[in-house]
């Protein structure tokens, strides 16, 4: 595509001799031969073999963990439990002080959604450990569940997570995230139509190639070097310095090597519970996620539902926007009061309308939890509300394209959570999309600038 | 377990070992020989990461009795390289951006050197279809399939 200079000319360096031009990466000659070492490829001897018992049920009590016959079968090392963990209850984002803990590392008295670790076994080979994890026997009381967001904010729904009191995260602006801008229910009042459409998803698995794992090995002086596929480096250090009650001293992460990511290796899970394991037996630990692990167990993009209710002008102009925002963390909170958090900045959309009203709750029900992937919080968003404007165009018999123009931002505008635009480059792109999609809109659109508004 | 010893060539050079009855040669490579280029993504016969040649034929090292290669010749992705050299199949991986976190590179390439090896001509159907037991979740299929086409490509022009 042909970079056209007019745009930004004045605010634009024009040395970008990388930009159109192929270079290798840096490591991709590691990668034709075969070379490139990811955590995996690590391998010490007397390496043990970490597998988890893991919970069958939704939601349950455990009355009792019953390791005898476990600990008998022939390769088996040692068997974890949550009396072993210093620091069993944690939460990754406490970090940057977004609490409370709320997730053990091996559950303790309960657990809230099927496939939660409850007990660790090692053993000589994986195929010990696996048989030995089958021998486990975990006396469950079944409890009820909550899978759907909307059951779970219901006064009387089961409760999910203790931790928290209740089925939605507590922000410091209460039960949701809030942006108010201008009067949302005057906006409605004026606008010639109303559309009010709810958009609803799934729980999307990155699914990449290599599955998240870690290998540990002791180094002998009470320090212990990880290996791990970690896209999260710093997060996982410290949090595994918060569980194992270790000063990061002591902790040596060795990784950037990422056998595909997309957001699905940034939770704190494998290393802990590995370093921990290596500490105890002083043996080499690999704890590495199978195929099925890797679908059903790792954290998901969340599900989401997104309420929008818009009001709109007969010439184009959007007068009112009012979103409730659902994001279902499962269980446990792992980046999900971050993702809801973000969405409630993002639903107005790369729009400027006048009066804006925002909820966006963060809800815990007994499903998997979810956490990060590409663009979480905002993805889901960005597909209802571009359908939303679809539909809107189609109400008041406009262009889809023609009615994106009239809505863009531009530089200077008040965005709803009280940001001015600036370096907006929304006009500009869809006059590109326009000429390269050949979907001709007005030439009043085509004149139209970002940054310079017309007299 | 009762052990098994196995005798096989890789890339060339001898190898014996001894590995546990119904280990994969996946595993034995792996742990035992120290080729680490064939990866394991699935363990059950669905990613191709683990793809090998053995004997000319493209095999899933993962769905392989270690003990069923005994006298075979195994061919991996490390040992493709000739004195430093980049096999054409390297290069244009490397050139065509055909390889982004690289966990399904080597399993890739064996895959199309298998191809390449019965059918140096192939169509981009052939290699659509040589290549559909090989998930990529990163780069995108299409550079991986004009990097295939480009080697085939040179290896024509190398030969005339
Ligand atoms: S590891 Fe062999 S096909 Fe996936
Ligand atoms: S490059 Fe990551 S899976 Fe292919």
């Amino acid at each position: 595509m042909e970079l056209r200079k007019s745009y930004f000319a004045d605010v634009r360096k024009d040395d970008l001799h990388e930009i159109g031009q192929p270079r290798p990466r840096l490591d991709s000659p590691g990668h034709v031969t075969g070379k490139t070492a990811f955590f995996a490829d690590h391998n010490f001897p007397g390496m043990l073999h970490l597998k988890m018992v893991r919970s069958p049920h939704h939601h349950a009590r455990i009355r009792s963990i019953d390791t005898s016959e476990a600990e008998k079968h022939p390769g088996v090392v040692r068997i974890l439990t949550a009396r072993d963990v210093p620091h069993n209850v944690y939460t990754i984002l406490i970090l940057i002080q977004i609490g409370p803990e709320d997730e053990t590392v091996l559950a303790d008295g309960k657990v809230r959604w099927r496939g939660e670790a409850v007990v660790a076994v090692l053993a000589e080979t994986e195929r010990a450990a696996q048989e030995a994890a089958a021998k486990v026997k975990v006396d469950y009381e079944v409890l009820p569940a909550v899978f759907d967001m909307e059951e779970a904010l219901k006064p009387g729904a089961p409760l999910v997570n203790e931790y928290h009191g209740q089925n939605y995260y507590l922000y410091d602006s209460g039960e949701c995230r809030k942006v108010r801008f201008g009067d949302v229910e005057a906006g409605f009042a004026q606008a010639d139509h109303i559309l009010e459409q709810s958009y609803q998803s799934s729980p999307i698995e990155h699914a990449p190639t290599e599955t998240t794992g870690c290998v540990v090995a002791p180094e002998g002086n009470d320090r212990f070097t990880c290996y791990t596929n970690t896209q999260a480096m710093f997060f996982t250090l410290d949090n595994t310095s918060i569980i194992l009650q270790m000063p990061g001293s002591k902790l040596h992460f060795v990784g950037g090597t990422v056998g595909g990511g997309f957001g699905g290796k940034v939770d704190v899970i494998v290393e802990p519970i590995a370093i921990l394991a290596a500490k105890l037996t002083g043996r080499p630990v690999s704890f590495v996620y199978s195929r099925e692990e890797e679908m059903q167990i790792s954290s998901p993009r969340a599900a989401e539902k997104v309420v929008i209710k818009d009001g709109v002008m007969k010439d184009g102009r959007i007068a009112a926007r009012k979103v409730t925002g659902y994001t279902d963390a499962g269980a446990y909170s792992r980046h999900s009061p971050y993702g809801a958090q973000k969405g409630a900045g993002h639903y107005p959309g790369p729009y400027t309308i006048p009066n804006v009203w925002i909820d966006t709750y963060c809800v815990y029900t007994n499903r998997t939890p979810s956490s990060a992937m590409r663009g979480f919080g905002v993805t889901i968003g960005d597909f209802a509300l571009e359908v939303q404007m679809d539909k809107l165009a189609r109400l008041i018999g406009m262009d889809p394209l023609e009615f994106r123009f009239i809505n863009a931002y531009r530089d200077g505008d008040m965005k709803a959570h009280r940001q001015p635009t600036e370096g907006a480059a929304l006009i500009e792109c869809m006059q590109e999309a326009s000429r390269a999609a050949n979907w001709p809109v007005a030439e009043k659109y085509m004149a139209m600038s970002s940054y310079e508004k017309e007299a | 377990m009762a052990k098994v010893p196995i005798q096989f060539t890789l890339n060339g050079s001898e190898k014996a070992e001894f590995v546990e009855s119904g280990a994969t040669l996946l595993n034995a490579l792996r742990d035992k020989v120290g080729d680490t280029s064939p990866k394991g993504g699935c363990h059950q016969g669905t990613c191709g990461a683990c793809s090998v040649i053995i004997d000319g034929e493209l095999r899933l090292s993962c769905l392989t009795l270690a003990e069923t290669c005994s006298g075979a010749a195994i061919i991996t992705t490390a040992g493709l390289a000739e004195g430093g050299v980049l096999h054409p199949l390297q290069r244009a991986f490397l050139d065509a951006f055909a390889s982004q976190c690289g966990f399904c590179t080597p399993g890739m390439i064996m895959a199309a050197k298998a191809l390449l090896d019965h059918t140096p001509d192939p169509s981009r159907e052939d290699v659509v279809e040589a290549l559909s037991g090989n998930i990529c979740r990163c780069t995108g299929y299409e550079p991986i399939i004009q990097a295939v086409l480009t080697a085939a490509r040179s290896n024509s022009q190398n030969v005339a």
